[in-house]
């Protein structure tokens, strides 16, 4: 609680750093009055922070719309469209209808309901935003407020590392955490305009919550615990995510339980944010009793039930003067709280009150355990582990400031350091486990860095300057007596250091706006395709957009009967909802792996087995992504071993051995018998044979795979062609009705 | 259902030429000349008549009679009276208006032109008549494959429907190409290149009738806007924004079976035919901020061309249209105030723009348009060349408060012929333009002084 000091202490120097011009001229007035001086610095200082504060804020913001600039004001990917289309129907038909609807668009024949399956934070989130506009007689579409939510609560996230630095370290390093963050890819990638996803929201929300909780440890206040226990439920109502929160603050609690550093603080913090975020976190139809169900959540619980006894020991402790005596009843109560625990925890489990965990919990701890078990989760590209470079990517460097950081932490060791470090160490894991999980780690690797640029620069500048001043006013002025005791060791070897300073400063700003212009292009070049449109440079530098998805499925939604069924690979599910706006089989809420596989049998089946299929599903159309006219490598053919494996696991019949040529995936004269028939592969190339792609190549040669396709003269039986893109991307067919049986 | 219409259309036929119609015996067509344009599917028809006068007392109009077919695809009717010879012949438009008959036989449908004089006794006039006709092909086959192409049933008289006695008459019809499969042989009749020609028939009794049919190729896109709701907003900051909501489908002979984009992308010219990618959109000029998208977002696909007298806005939907296919987009665009805005002598504002529909050769099924008026305007009128249907009503538009007073001017069937200027007129007090920014900056004082007072009030109980 050494804040009374600190701001002074800690805040010229920053004003120096950040803008060594503007707190030079206030050094040389210094003769005239020293208490008006004081108060001014003070002031300076608060308008360089909030200017720079609101620079960063404005930064963050604008960062995230290239994406607008290149392409257009538009929803992106895959999870977007779902949100955008629920979002749609939250604001035109209000929250009780919301909370009720039964959507009987999607998993034909099964139908979804809505209300209880999806996190609502990122919808009511932006309804209110859009309703305020509204109130505010700002007449904007609901579209212009999705799109631009991600970008607006990063900015909020700006302020909150602001803060949260603030708290753990100090001002500069917060301000320096702000910056990082604002335009780090790692948090980029996920909250550009138009990527309209819950981990948009979800990361302020996590952020809020560490840093109101961290705030009540340090403070022991009801009130910071109370603003942990909300920011906690926003989480929970906003992103699956929440769950490393339920179970990184129980850690750290034991932590700090273990270092013997248990305070009445602690135990106001954490049992005010458990109990009341749990009651809260109960009213979120789709998490429900989970809290108190799911294995999971038990450690948070577990945690609970052991500060109470921690608690009672403490009074048992008071209240008895014999150590002895206090020994015994230790030992007793501890044995005796164990085994209550075990046995409560045995009896749930076996009775199937508390469910085990999840196939996606196992997957975090062991990676490897998506691949064997749940190929759904493994198929997916974001639940890959991440690749060496793609940490590079995403930090830059940050993935070197990290470890000087912890250094720091370590160095200053308190409840706050401990928690960022715990953060950024576990947080660090799961990103490797998991490459979409990188987001989650982002704000620790940001603040952990920050910590170590601040200090670096803070050390720095404070040599630079007790240099300057030695000479010439001696020991009078006040930079802190502390400091400059401990400098007047270091001044033996005067020249040498200077110069070292400022080579390290340069080096440290040369880095830092590597980092910035690393951040944009990475903005620019790679985090900003909304991947609905695609787009490629002609033979004359000239932009190409291919606009196939949208075509097809606004052909889909003004040519076909309102009641059609649609037939594609999840992936599209979501899409075709919300811009063809017809039903469809499965879709990216991946929760029913039966059905998924049996549109994975489909398409991999023959194509009378296929017709079956159709049937019993009343297909109408069936939808398939092809890549082989314009080079798109991510079509429907590359994720066939994905179809052909989840079939394979709910139906036997399917066997992925069939599909390939010495455990090889060909599509050309070589590939087995099985590929070249399966529903897939005709819907894929039917007609293609006919069709030069490339000048100087066979007719017939797809450019995604680069290869002459093995089967050229396919024929349909059961289904014919409805809609082909003019790139050839998406083609649709359509169900014939059965023939008469006469 | 042709046999039955057919026997229908013989029977009306049958019954009307022998029916007596005694009012209006006064006047007589010494010589009737219809040309008949199917080239589109928008049918104009050009009719020159030479009328004169054999009664006793001066006829002050005259009547244009339609069969009930006609009447309810009747998008037009317009007449000019001739005067002058063959050089230097002027031309005078005259005042038409849809007229109820109650003695019309089989719910025929009429026109009352005015003449500019009332014709004295003995006396002839040259008329101009121009009418157009909307829906009135019927593609038969009704369903067509990609390769195929598409033919249509147009019906008509060979001898012009009139309550007067025409005493000669010719009717041609000009086909889009010389691809005419049939067409019903009334003596004499022919064929040559392009045009059939019907006559000439010699001194027909009034409510003469003889059904035709002609069967013939016509590919030319069938572009029906279902629906356009265009709204203009006026803003007396400097710039009229417009913003077009259209329904477009092709109105042909529907697509049957498979689409192939093989066959549509190499053998273009006989496969889809009938269809149709490319639309003209005719702007004003000075046009800019043009952008063009639907639903589910821009669409790419689009040129614009800015000139002087006009802009042209070339486009194409997502897909190519094919028999009842539909698209739907919004084109929407702004143009500067002071072209379109004036203040009228009697201290009124009036805005003079352009009705109907910007798309070339397409036939608009129902017109909303909805001129926007800037908040605190005050008793619009709309002055309309013909008749259209008006209503008042009010859209809350940026940082409004009373709402903007929006004049909806609605109307069914129309053709590009409609393209003519209309004006609205009302009142606006230019003090209402400061409204707004006042509002803007009265908030953003309010922050400020906020904040002003947030740092400098202690609201701390205990002090420190």
């Amino acid at each position: 609680m050494g804040g009374k000091q600190d701001p002074t202490a800690n805040g010229s120097p920053k004003s120096e750093s950040m803008g060594a011009k503007k707190a030079s001229p206030d050094l040389l007035n210094s003769s005239f009055s020293f208490k008006s001086l004081k108060l001014k610095t003070k002031q300076q200082e608060l308008l360089l922070r909030v200017s720079i504060l609101g620079l960063v804020y404005v930064l963050a913001f604008i960062a995230r719309l290239f994406s607008v600039l290149r392409y257009e004001s538009m929803i992106h990917e895959f999870d977007p469209y779902f949100n955008y289309r629920t979002t749609l129907y939250l604001t035109e038909k209000g929250f009780y209808e919301f909370w009720n609807w039964f959507d009987s668009e999607s998993w034909y024949p099964l139908g979804r309901i809505i209300g209880g399956t999806l996190y609502p934070g990122l919808m009511v989130t932006a309804a209110l935003i859009y309703w305020t506009l509204r109130f505010l007689r700002f007449f904007v579409h609901i579209r212009e407020v999705c799109v631009l939510t991600a970008p607006f609560f990063a900015s909020n996230t700006t302020i909150v590392a602001y803060f949260f630095g603030k708290e753990i370290w100090d001002t500069g390093a917060g301000l320096v955490a702000a910056a990082l963050i604002a335009i780090c890819p790692g948090y980029i990638s996920r909250s550009v305009a138009g990527s309209y996803d819950n981990e948009a929201v979800a990361i302020f929300a996590l952020l809020l919550t560490f840093y109101l909780f961290v705030k009540a440890v340090k403070t022991g206040s009801l009130s910071w615990a109370l603003g942990s226990a909300f920011g906690y439920f926003y989480m929970v109502s906003a992103w699956g995510g929440y769950v490393f929160i339920i179970n990184l603050v129980p850690l750290y609690v034991l932590v700090l339980l273990i270092t013997g550093r248990y305070s009445m603080r602690l135990y106001v913090a954490y049992n005010c944010m458990y109990i009341l975020g749990m009651l809260l976190a109960m009213q979120i139809r789709f998490v429900g009793f989970q809290h108190v169900q799911s294995g999971e959540h038990m450690g948070a619980m577990g945690v609970f039930l052991l500060m109470q006894v921690f608690y009672f020991l403490d009074w048992v402790k008071y209240q008895l003067n014999d150590t002895k005596l206090f020994q015994t009843f230790l030992r007793i109560t501890v044995t005796s709280a164990i085994l209550v625990g075990g046995i409560a925890l045995g009896v749930g489990t076996a009775s199937g009150y508390i469910s085990p965990w999840t196939g996606r919990f196992y997957s975090l701890l062991d990676p490897t355990y998506a691949k064997d078990h749940i190929p759904i989760i493994a198929s997916v590209s974001e639940h890959q582990p991440t690749a060496w470079s793609s940490f590079m990517f995403d930090y830059h460097i940050l993935l070197f400031l990290f470890p000087a950081g912890l250094y720091f932490c370590f160095k200053r060791l308190s409840d706050a350091t401990i928690f960022i470090v715990m953060y950024g160490l576990t947080s660090l894991y799961f990103a490797g486990v998991m490459v979409r999980l990188i987001l989650v780690a982002t704000p620790a690797v940001c603040l952990i860095s920050a910590i170590a640029v601040s200090a670096t620069v803070k050390n720095l500048t404070s040599l630079l300057r007790t240099k300057q001043k030695v000479p010439q006013t001696g020991s009078t002025k006040g930079v802190g007596s502390s400091k400059s005791s401990s400098k007047v060791t270091l001044d033996q070897s005067q020249p040498f250091q200077k110069n070292g300073a400022i080579a390290l400063l340069v080096g440290v700003f040369y880095l830092l706006s590597r980092y910035a212009i690393h951040c944009t292009w990475v903005t620019s070049e790679a985090y900003s395709s909304p991947s609905i449109v695609l787009a490629a440079r002609g033979a004359h530098g000239n932009r190409i957009i291919f606009d196939d998805y949208r075509e097809a499925y606004y052909w889909l939604r003004q040519n076909t009967p309102t009641d059609a069924k649609v037939m594609s690979w999840w992936d599209y599910g979501y899409q075709i909802t919300a811009m063809g706006n017809r039903t469809v089989i499965v879709d990216n809420n991946t929760w029913n792996n039966t059905h998924i596989a049996t549109v994975g049998r489909a398409m991999s089946s023959y194509e009378d087995e296929a017709y079956d299929i159709m049937r019993s599903l009343d297909v109408n159309y069936v939808l398939v992504v092809f890549g082989g006219v314009t080079g798109y490598s991510s079509d429907d053919i590359n994720k066939f071993l994905w179809m052909v494996r989840i079939g394979g696991g709910v139906y036997p019949v399917i066997k992925e051995p069939d599909y390939l040529v010495n455990g090889e995936f060909r599509v050309d004269k070589g590939a087995s018998p099985k590929m070249l028939n399966c529903l897939m592969y005709k819907l894929c190339y039917y007609r293609f044979g006919e069709l030069v792609t490339e000048y100087g190549k066979p007719t017939g040669y797809d450019r995604a795979r680069g290869v002459e396709i093995g089967n050229k003269d396919i024929k349909l039986e059961h289904l014919e062609e409805a809609y082909t893109t003019s790139n050839w991307i998406v083609r649709i067919y359509r169900v014939k009705p059965p023939t008469n049986r006469l | 259902m042709p046999a039955r219409n057919w026997i229908f259309a013989v029977a009306v036929a049958l019954f009307l030429s022998l029916s007596t119609f005694s009012s209006a015996q006064d006047l007589q067509i010494v010589n009737a000349e219809r040309r008949i344009d199917l080239s589109s599917h928008i049918v104009k028809a050009f009719l020159t008549l030479k009328v004169e006068n054999i009664g006793k007392d001066p006829a002050a109009d005259m009547l244009l009679a339609f069969p009930p077919t006609q009447i309810k695809n009747l998008a037009m009717v317009q007449a000019l009276a001739v005067t002058g010879k063959k050089k230097k012949k002027t031309y005078l438009p005259l005042d038409v208006k849809p007229s109820e008959q109650p003695d019309a036989p089989n719910d025929a449908g009429y026109f009352l032109v005015s003449f500019a004089t009332p014709l004295g006794p003995g006396e002839a006039v040259t008329l101009e008549v121009l009418y157009i006709l909307t829906h009135s092909l019927e593609p038969f086959p009704v369903e067509i494959t990609q390769s195929e192409s598409q033919l249509v049933y147009y019906r008509d008289s060979a001898v012009v429907l009139s309550p007067y006695r025409i005493k000669q008459q010719t009717t041609f019809f000009k086909t889009p190409s010389t691809r005419v499969e049939s067409f019903t042989s009334v003596e004499p009749a022919n064929r040559a290149g392009k045009e059939i020609k019907y006559g000439a028939y010699e001194d027909r009794v009034p409510y003469s009738y003889a059904p035709v049919i002609v069967h013939f190729e016509n590919n030319s896109p069938f572009a029906v806007v279902e629906e356009l709701v265009r709204e203009i907003e006026i803003s007396h900051w400097g710039s009229l924004q417009i913003t077009e909501n259209y329904r477009l489908t092709h109105g042909g002979a529907r697509h049957k079976g498979v689409f192939s984009r093989v066959e549509y992308q190499s053998r273009r010219s006989i496969s889809g035919s009938s269809s149709f990618n490319a639309l003209l959109a005719v702007l004003p000029p000075r046009v800019n901020s043009v952008y063009y998208r639907d639903n589910i977002g821009n669409i790419s696909t689009s040129h614009l061309r800015t000139g002087f007298k006009k802009s042209e806005l070339e486009f194409e939907p997502r897909y190519p249209l094919f028999g009842g296919w539909k698209a739907t987009f919004i084109i929407g665009y702004r143009v500067p105030l002071e072209d379109y805005l004036f203040e009228a002598p009697d201290g009124r504002r009036y805005l003079n723009f352009t009705f109907g529909c910007p798309l070339v050769e397409t036939i608009v099924n129902k017109l909303t348009l909805k001129v926007v008026l800037p908040e605190g305007s005050k008793d619009p009128s709309a002055v309309l060349p013909f008749a259209v249907n008006q209503d008042l009503q009010v859209k809350y538009s940026y940082l409004d408060i009373v709402g903007r007073t929006v004049v909806v001017l609605q109307k069914d069937n129309v053709v590009p012929t409609h393209n003519v200027p209309f004006q609205v007129y009302y009142t606006f007090k230019p003090i209402y333009m400061l409204a707004e920014p006042l509002m803007l900056v009265s908030a953003f004082f309010f922050v400020f002084v906020t904040s002003l007072a947030y740092v400098h009030i202690d609201l701390n109980i205990v002090k420190k």
